[in-house]
């Protein structure tokens, strides 16, 4: 049976607090990953497994935590990704909602892109594809 | 005194489950630290001897060509507590494993009735470890534990 979106959201919630530590009401929709959830580089790897074993789904390296363009010379300058850079960012992060980073994409506002809000689109993507 | 809180491996099977075997003692220093004249070993022990087991088991599943780094105590519950005369047994499953990382999951046994759950994330670190200051020759996998597996194949063949 299809989940719905709410579905989605409680499962990827339970996952967060279970990765991270944190409690029920403090994953909200914007939260950030990093910013308000306090995850680190670690959690992201265990983020991914217990994502993969909730929804039962396969989530290759990359895929919802992409790193590839950061990594890029061709596609940072001066700590700010170039136009290049956004757009290829903006293919690799379908689910991410990048409305108020283009205006200022500096890389150290990159962790702001990974919000709860990122995971459930991403989630619902993937079971759609399934 | 060597850093080891697992005595040997009971079961081994490559790349899936290992069992190390605890056999708690009085004679160790650390469980007379919690508490005076009430001796226990720490759950931080038990966590630690999960993490030996588990961790010879992913360094073997990929013949121990890069060291393996404990980075995450996922989860770690436990429903009783150790003391000495109790054998301590730590059933340790690799859930996934990649060039990257490992999760395992583990059920902590005590005098054969289960009594907590680990569950872990370790890290690859192969020559890329010396970009995180740390060394890039095998620190992890010494004779302590090489060892162990070594006794439990000989043991096997007999």
């Amino acid at each position: 049976m299809a989940m719905n979106r709410d579905d989605v959201f409680a499962k990827v919630r339970d996952v967060l607090v279970e990765a991270l530590g944190v409690d029920d009401d403090e994953v909200t929709e914007d939260a950030t990953l990093q910013g308000d959830l306090g995850a680190e580089s670690i959690d992201f790897l265990d983020i991914v497994f217990r994502l993969e074993k909730s929804f039962s789904i396969k989530i290759p390296r990359g895929e919802l935590f992409p790193d590839d363009v950061i990594n890029n010379p061709d596609y940072v300058e001066n700590g700010r990704l170039t136009r290049a850079g956004l757009e290829q960012l903006k293919k690799s992060m379908p689910h991410a909602d990048f409305s108020a980073f283009e205006a200022n994409p500096d890389i150290s506002r990159m962790p702001e892109l990974f919000t709860v809000n990122t995971i459930v689109k991403f989630v619902q993507d993937k079971l759609k594809a399934a | 005194m060597r850093w080891m809180w697992i005595d040997n491996f009971a079961e081994f099977e490559s790349g899936a489950r290992a069992v190390g075997v605890k056999n708690v003692t009085a004679a160790e220093e650390h469980l007379h630290d919690a508490f005076a004249g009430y001796p226990l070993l720490p759950p931080s022990l038990m966590i630690e001897g999960m993490a030996q087991t588990a961790g010879v088991l992913v360094g073997e599943a990929r013949g121990f060509k890069e060291n393996v780094i404990l980075a995450k105590v996922r989860r770690a519950e436990f429903e009783d507590y150790a003391v000495p005369g109790d054998q301590l047994r730590y059933e340790a499953t690799i859930e996934s494993i990649d060039d990257l990382a490992a999760m395992t999951s583990g059920v902590v046994y005590k005098n054969g009735q289960r009594m907590g759950s680990v569950d872990l994330l370790f890290s690859h670190v192969g020559k890329s470890g010396s970009a995180m200051g740390l060394p890039d020759h095998n620190f992890v996998f010494a004779e302590n534990f090489m060892s162990l597996l070594s006794t439990y194949r000989v043991g096997q063949s007999r």
